[in-house]
């Protein structure tokens, strides 16, 4: 028995400021840094508006964060999101094109990305295909379709969709935002809910932590690798409409590489490349991250926005090393 | 308690996995309210008929019977739903989750659809509580040892107020104080009436806790025996067994062979915690040295320390009398010219996707380094020398090794070894789940090799064969090293005697 009294201790020392928050609280800790820098260096850098337009530039990439965030927490990876996203704008600008009122373009769009997802997400179930594959099949089949749509780009000139596009919601302190702040917010919201109080979130971590343990618990780790592909598939058409807000146009060259914005957010935000460890609010702080250091270079002026790459690149870098460690840090108690 | 109906009854298991029978005709039953221990060597089906029990594996024949109904789960889920709960040996557990999940998580308690995480935890600390653990429900599971993991692990199972709970040797990685905590629990629910099945490679647990015992031996049933009634020899006899007058003798050589002196490798003290306990052992030139022990008596393990696959906290190996680097790894040893050839073929040794040819050569080519190519003809000349030394079938170089069966893909291993000329050649059951003429033909191979002067270390589940081939055999019991036989003291018998002489546990050496 005193060989069982003890842990007590241990986990009390270990648990209370658990591991699993650090990758967090670091990633928040790096987002005060480069915001301070940039409101040291730069006038009128720490506004409530340019925090505002954080979140007004980078809505739609919060939301395909979130669902990015529920497929790598079950070790997956999804990298369809960026040309979803492409497909929706196109879907959106041609179905409006074509007289469609906008609630059914809407409601199209939607149903396309889910049941993108739905496949992608059967085909790395049923038929065991690597995620990697499979979402790159996804990617491409999403990118071509795209082109078979229309090879130019199509604006949009919709009332409704402009309206949403441009109308603005006043913030106490004149900071103004866009409804897809709001909607973006509410997708997080609501995935921190399905995450952490249902019983699909919880095994959509207990998959991430060991799936065969998950499946001989009894848990339905069936439903929910599926599950998660149809989110983030979800997820990429919501975020396709958010964009084709900012953007008011489809393309098929739009959001080329944003998979990989996505993905670098949901790693910098804390979330466990190999699963089972992470949270939406995280990845909601790293899409923060990136945008400040975009805002910060063009607030600069002078240094080419490519330097933003170079810094997610270090960054990205950086948190993975700092998950190495962590799990080293597991692996020897 | 016979007289009450089993409240498990298989009949006639029979499943099959591509090209093996792992479970041939196999009766088992299980009454309520007793401790049934399950019995049986590496590949004896212990695992499969648990999985065919729990629907992870699918029959072939044969028909399962619950409470006299018959039943035939899916899957795991179902089987748990009918009151069938597992533990498995590998805490089968999300060490990400919260201990209260892991407990709870599949039943957990909902308000209005949304998991209620304190009632969740309050009902997982009462069932920790039962498990006299007094650990935070909240906290990760990950944070705790592999010992509170498991009582876990016990807690899931029972929190599903199970009927039958089946332990597939859940005592493995617990230490002797944590054994006695399950066993006061496995008594709290056999008191209760849950009918417990118990695996384990501990003789003396299936005595301390058991009540009746079922012992397989290659997918067959050997027998059912109460406990009581069986004596420790008997026990494990069943579990070896013999196979008199099947292979042909070949002949021991201890007496005529000169023994150099100088040993050609040293073991002093050498140990590591949680594999085996600290030993000394020499071999010589020329010479046969069996391992003796059941599954779990550390041969493996020891072997594995001799090669440097694995880190020794204790002692050191020597040799021809000088110590081979310390954090040198398999690489010193190979360099010394120990050779390893693991037990799972498959996992550890040969590349199933290559051919026959470089299979054989892959050592050699590694010893040499990758800028210096094996030559194609010497390649060919020494694949050609072992195919027909070794009598591999079908004896084509170009072969694929994964259509192999399995006793030529065990000779394409040894062979790989053969072709380094090693001076100690490790052999990890080099004749498991091989038929009985590949086996007779590796003996007389092994026999050859020492009649020429090489040193083997020969490790097999089986009695016999160890005992026909040894000149000396190292008995290990619960990993110690308890005690070393040569000449006519080397037999069957007074190894297994050794070996369930468990009431003389050698304590002295941990």
């Amino acid at each position: 028995m005193t060989a069982l009294t003890q842990p007590r201790f241990l986990s009390r020392v270990q648990s209370r400021v658990p591991s699993r928050f650090l990758p967090v609280i670091a990633t928040f800790v790096v987002f005060v840094l480069t915001f301070g820098a940039g409101a040291v260096r730069y006038e009128g850098f720490a506004s409530g508006q340019v925090i505002a337009n954080l979140f007004i530039d980078n809505a739609f990439l919060i939301v395909l964060a979130v669902g990015m965030t529920f497929v790598i927490l079950t070790g997956g990876i999804d990298l369809s999101v960026g040309a979803v996203v492409a497909l929706s704008t196109m879907i959106a600008a041609a179905t409006l094109e074509a007289g469609w009122p906008a609630w059914l373009a809407v409601l199209a769009v939607l149903a396309s990305g889910s049941t993108l997802g739905l496949g992608m997400g059967l085909m790395i179930h049923k038929l065991r295909v690597q995620p990697f594959i499979a979402t790159l099949a996804g990617m491409f089949l999403a990118r071509g379709l795209c082109f078979v749509i229309s090879i130019d780009s199509i604006s949009i000139k919709d009332p409704a969709f402009r309206t949403i596009a441009t109308e603005t919601v006043m913030l106490p302190g004149k900071v103004a935002i866009t409804y897809s702040v709001l909607i973006a917010l509410a997708v997080v919201a609501v995935a921190a809910y399905v995450l952490h109080l249902t019983r699909f979130g919880r095994t959509v971590y207990a998959v991430g932590g060991s799936e065969s343990s998950a499946r001989l618990m009894g848990l339905a780790t069936g439903r929910v690798t599926v599950g998660v592909y149809v989110i983030s598939g979800f997820c990429s058409a919501l975020a396709g409409l958010l964009f084709s807000f900012y953007m008011l146009s489809g393309y098929g060259l739009h959001a080329v590489g944003m998979e990989l914005d996505a993905i670098a957010a949901v790693v910098v935000g804390g979330t466990l490349l190999a699963g089972g460890m992470g949270y939406v609010g995280g990845s909601v702080v790293g899409v923060l991250v990136l945008g400040t250091v975009q805002t910060i270079i063009s607030f600069e002026g002078t240094l080419s926005s490519w330097w933003t790459r170079i810094v997610i690149g270090v960054l990205l870098l950086a948190f993975i090393a700092l998950q190495r460690l962590i799990l080293y840090r597991q692996r020897d108690l | 308690m016979t007289e009450s109906p089993p409240l498990v009854d298989m009949r006639g298991i029979h499943v099959e996995f591509p090209g093996v029978k792992a479970l041939e005709d196999v009766d088992f039953r299980l009454f309520p309210g007793e401790v049934h221990a399950l019995m049986g060597e590496n590949g004896a089906g212990k695992s499969t008929l648990i999985k065919a029990l729990t629907g992870v594996h699918p029959l072939e024949a044969g028909e399962i019977h619950l409470d006299g109904a018959p039943v035939s789960f899916p899957g795991p889920a179902q089987a748990q739903a009918a009151g069938i709960s597992t533990v498995y040996q590998e805490v089968n557990l999300c060490t990400n989750l919260s201990v209260a999940e892991n407990i709870l998580l599949g039943r957990e308690p909902r308000r209005f659809g949304v998991i209620d995480g304190r009632t969740m935890r309050a009902r997982a600390a009462t069932l920790l509580a039962r498990m006299g653990l007094t650990i935070d429900p909240g906290s990760a599971l990950g944070s705790h040892p592999i010992a509170v993991q498991q009582l876990v692990a016990i807690a899931r199972a029972v929190a599903v107020d199970a009927r039958v709970l089946i332990l597939d040797e859940p005592t493995s990685s617990l230490d002797t104080d944590e054994v006695a905590e399950l066993f006061r629990i496995i008594r709290v629910l056999r008191a209760e009436g849950v009918a417990v099945l118990f695996v384990t490679h501990f003789i003396e647990q299936v005595y301390e806790i058991s009540d009746r015992v079922t012992v397989l031996r290659n997918g067959k049933l050997v027998g059912e025996y109460a406990t009581s009634a069986l004596s420790r020899i008997d026990l494990v006899s069943a579990m070896i067994g013999r196979e008199l007058g099947v292979l042909e003798e070949v002949e021991r050589r201890s007496e005529r062979r000169s023994a150099d002196p100088a040993p050609l490798l040293r073991a002093e003290g050498l140990g590591r915690a949680g594999a085996i306990a600290p030993f000394d052992l020499e071999i010589h030139a020329g010479e046969v040295v069996g391992l003796a022990g059941l599954l779990g008596s550390g041969r493996t393990e020891l072997a594995r320390l001799l090669f440097g696959a694995d880190r020794a906290d204790t002692g050191r190996v020597l040799m021809d009398g000088e110590p081979l680097r310390q954090r040198g790894g398999p690489r010193a040893a190979l360099a010394k010219g120990i050779a390893f050839s693991s037990e799972d073929r498959k996992a550890d040794g040969l590349v199933a996707d290559l051919t026959v040819r470089d299979n054989m050569i892959l050592a050699m080519q590694a010893a040499r380094g990758w800028a210096r190519q094996v030559p194609r003809r010497t390649a060919d000349e020494l694949v050609e020398k072992y195919l027909t030394e070794l009598d591999i079938r079908p004896a084509n170089p170009d072969a694929v090794v994964g259509t192999l069966s399995g006793g030529n893909q065990q000779k394409v291993l040894l062979a790989r070894w053969l072709i380094t000329r090693p001076r100690l050649l490790i052999l990890d059951e080099p004749t498991r789940g091989i038929d009985v003429g590949a086996k007779a033909h590796i003996q007389k191979v092994v026999a050859d090799l020492a009649a020429d002067g090489m040193a083997v270390l020969f490790i097999s589940a089986e009695l016999e064969e160890v005992v026909r081939i040894s000149d000396r055999i190292v008995v290990l019991r619960d990993r110690h090293k308890i005690a070393e036989l040569s000449g006519s003291a080397a037999g069957v018998d007074e190894v297994m005697e050794l070996i369930a002489s468990g009431s003389t546990k050698v304590e002295a050496l941990s």
